[in-house]
């Protein structure tokens, strides 16, 4: 079976919700739509307060080449544009929306599949304020311009979903497969490309019945199975294991041909080309080991984080972390009172006793963490050099090319806190 | 509504695995050399454990807590391995206080002079051990005589023997199971291959080591004695040429970080211990052989870095950057 050649962890999976279908539970009177959302730059609000919206109207349009549009879930009244708290306790800047009514959203006309051009998807991915939803948030228009000198071959749908706890992807795949070939189709033709492989790890076999089936009644389209891996899910890794190409150092995707996407952005993109949906839901796996009922929820992007945990059966007493995201890549949130986003693919909920670090004991060399990183650093080196702020130093380990799966810091048995003295450095280093 | 959560950067979950896992696995790992070592050897055997662990973890413990002010590290297991592994080093006749003297050199010296747990350059049981075999020659190889063993020789190992006579003993035959089992004369610890072996198996087994090490080492003495036209089993069965293979060279500290400096480093000691023990003064080379692995250690850590992920070959990626500019 396939994988990533180099590296790599197995923890525990902890699929909990695996089997929960997808439900949307919820539906809160006020969204708070935080302006940055994605990577680059914050989009410029277009609506003052007392303005209506409809559901799926644009409340800000991007605010430059790397950045993305934002709608309205719902329709209502814009109550404030203001100064809130992120989930992670930095200022942002937000868009409060009230709930009025509970109309059907405002669409784009479908588009043709046969007819279309290819800068037409461009454009209507762009419209929808689409961006990657497994995480990254990387603006789709983006990646499905992949510039002249290049030329794409594959269209590689990421439906890896290695980290623990995590199933939003998952059922997406069971529930929608169809719905998410179809996606796929739209950005092979945005990206004038014959093929398209969807890698799924082999933990999800009902995802992956579901997928080749749908995937049998396209041409060019092919499900592979992997080994089950972390950090699978990772761009590189994944085509990596699907391809068996390896993209150098600071190079893109598509440098060797491939143009990577989430099966939730894939799925986005078939809204946005055959609904004419705007990008304004996106489902939430709300998960842990002591919520009473965790679920795959269908969310509209503002929707408050509490709300989502109140859903699952609420916050169990001695709560210790609340993540947005997987255990392994995901950030911990200061606050539970702030607003989903469209890079929430998980909020996972973890008592006390699995909340703190273990006490972090002098590196004796084993070697372990050299052995797992799938880009072939050596994190014990990049780590000391970080702690004596020799950033150069770092530079010429290679620490750019981390990509902060964190399979370094986890498997440590010191517990040393590599990663953060690796993230320390990439972000020091750069300024050099 | 709670309002405090804990914070802190990705990774929030970790592997179970842990420094003192590994260190009690080493432990657990040493148990059946200790029993055959008390087995064949007796109380006398007993007495030097007992003085080399107590030294070392009460040199450990006077110098992290009182003059270092750490916080107590006797925990973690580092301070009772190199205990009991330099026991496993000695004559089983060795005075106690030589022990001790033995027991302060490798933990004070070769362990905590350097920063303790982690910093030392040298396995600390190997510097002690040899620090005893340079100022005390004729007790570091004095041992008793096995009652079933090998006899004709009082008190020498078969290596001595080889050394000194050019065969093994008297009438030159080989008494494998006596080898296996471990009723020969010896270090505590390095007689009883069998006990040796299963230890090897507990470490491969729970992950504790890798195969590299011990391989490498193990099979570059062979060839080494096998091009030499020595017999390689003989080589490999006697001296401390497997406790130094399974516990002494696997080492983490002092070991190179990347699998492949670790086969390089394997294959130096391998050779250099053979180079020692067929033409050198010594008839047992181990003990200098690990010690300058663990001096090329900081060398392999700096040539022997992993392949990185994407690497091209370098005339191709002159090239590249040519076409850009």
């Amino acid at each position: 079976m396939k994988t990533f050649r180099k590296g790599g962890i197995h923890p525990d999976d902890n699929k909990r919700t695996a089997g929960v279908p997808i439900s949307e539970p919820v539906s809160a009177q006020t969204l708070t739509l935080l302006l940055s959302q994605s990577i680059g730059a914050p989009p410029k609000v277009i609506v003052k307060a007392g303005d209506r919206v409809e559901a799926g109207s644009l409340v800000a349009e991007p605010g430059g080449y790397v950045s993305a549009a934002l709608h309205s879930p719902v329709g209502g009244v814009v109550k404030r544009v203001v100064s809130v708290r992120d989930p992670y306790g930095y200022p942002s800047q937000a868009i409060e929306i009230a709930r009025e009514g509970d109309q059907a959203p405002q669409a784009f006309p479908p588009l043709d599949f046969e007819k279309v051009t290819p800068a037409e998807i461009v454009d209507r991915v762009s419209a929808c304020g689409i961006v990657g939803l497994g995480g990254a948030t990387f603006p789709t228009r983006v990646k499905l311009l992949p510039g002249k000198e290049y030329r794409p071959e594959y269209v590689i749908i990421n439906g890896a979903e290695c980290e623990p706890w995590l199933t939003c992807d998952d059922r997406m795949m069971r529930e929608h497969a169809a719905e998410v070939v179809a996606g796929a189709r739209w950005i092979m033709k945005a990206v004038k490309v014959q093929k398209c492989i969807i890698g799924i790890e082999e933990n999800k076999s009902e995802a992956i019945a579901a997928m080749t089936e749908a995937a049998s009644h396209r041409t060019g389209v092919s499900v592979v199975a992997l080994k089950k891996k972390y950090p699978q899910g990772g761009e590189k890794q994944l085509i990596d294991a699907v391809l068996g190409r390896q993209v150098p150092s600071g190079a893109l995707p598509v440098y060797v041909g491939a143009i990577v996407d989430n099966v939730a952005t894939a799925y986005a993109v078939y809204e946005a080309a055959e609904k004419g949906l705007p990008l304004t839901r996106r489902v939430v796996t709300v998960t842990g080991p002591e919520l009473s009922s965790p679920g795959n929820y269908l969310v509209e992007i503002g929707t408050p984080v509490s709300a989502l945990i109140e859903a699952a059966g609420g916050l169990p007493e001695g709560t210790g972390k609340v993540i947005a995201g997987g255990p392994m890549m995901g950030r911990a949130m200061s606050n539970i009172d702030t607003p989903t986003t469209k890079g929430m693919s998980g909020i996972l909920v973890l008592p006390e006793s699995e909340s703190r670090r273990r006490e972090p004991q002098p590196c004796i060399r084993c070697g372990r963490c050299v052995e797992v990183c799938p880009m072939g650093l050596e994190p014990y080196l990049l780590a000391a050099q970080g702690e004596m702020g020799l950033w150069e130093a770092t530079l010429n380990a290679g620490v750019g090319d981390c990509v902060e799966c964190g399979s370094c810091a986890y498997t440590c048995p010191a517990a040393r806190p590599l990663l953060d003295y690796i993230r320390l450095s990439k972000r020091e280093s750069r300024k050099l | 509504m709670q309002t405090s959560f804990i914070i802190s950067g990705s990774p929030h979950i970790h592997t179970a695995d842990s420094v003192d896992r590994r260190m009690w696995n080493v432990v657990i790992a040493l148990v059946p050399s200790a029993v055959v070592s008390l087995l064949f050897f007796g109380l006398p055997a007993l007495l030097v454990l007992a003085v080399s662990i107590g030294a070392c973890l009460l040199t450990e413990w006077v110098i992290a807590s009182r003059v270092m002010h750490r916080t107590c590290t006797l925990g973690n297991g580092s301070a009772l391995i190199t205990g009991i592994l330099l026991a496993f080093n000695l004559p089983s006749i060795l005075p106690w206080w030589m022990v001790v003297i033995g027991a302060v050199v490798s933990i004070g010296i070769g362990k905590m002079s350097f920063g303790g747990l982690g910093c030392n350059i040298w396995n600390p049981a190997l510097v002690g051990r040899v620090f005893l075999l340079l100022s005390f020659p004729a007790a570091m190889t004095t041992w008793p005589e096995m009652q079933n063993g090998i006899d004709g020789v009082t008190g020498a190992t078969i290596l001595a023997s080889l050394k000194t006579s050019g065969h093994v003993v008297g009438s030159g035959v080989v008494d494998w199971t006596a080898l296996g089992i471990g009723n020969m004369n010896g270090s505590m610890g390095e007689v009883g291959a069998l006990a040796i072996t299963i230890g090897l198996v507990w470490l491969l087994i729970t992950r504790t080591i890798t195969w590299h090490i011990p391989v490498s080492m193990l099979g570059s003495a062979a060839l080494v004695s096998w091009l030499a036209g020595a017999n390689p089993l003989l080589e490999i069965m006697t001296g401390g040429m497997l406790l130094g293979a399974v516990f002494m060279a696997t080492d983490y500290v002092t070991s190179p970080m990347t699998h492949r400096g670790q086969l390089i480093y394997g294959v130096l000691i391998g050779v250099v211990t053979m180079i020692i023990r067929l033409w050198g003064a010594y008839p047992e080379g181990v003990s200098f052989a690990i010690l300058l692995g663990n001096s090329a250690t900081p060398l392999l850590n700096k040539y022997c870095t992993p392949r990185r992920f994407g690497a091209r070959k370098k005339k191709k990626n002159k090239e590249e950057r040519g076409a850009k500019s």
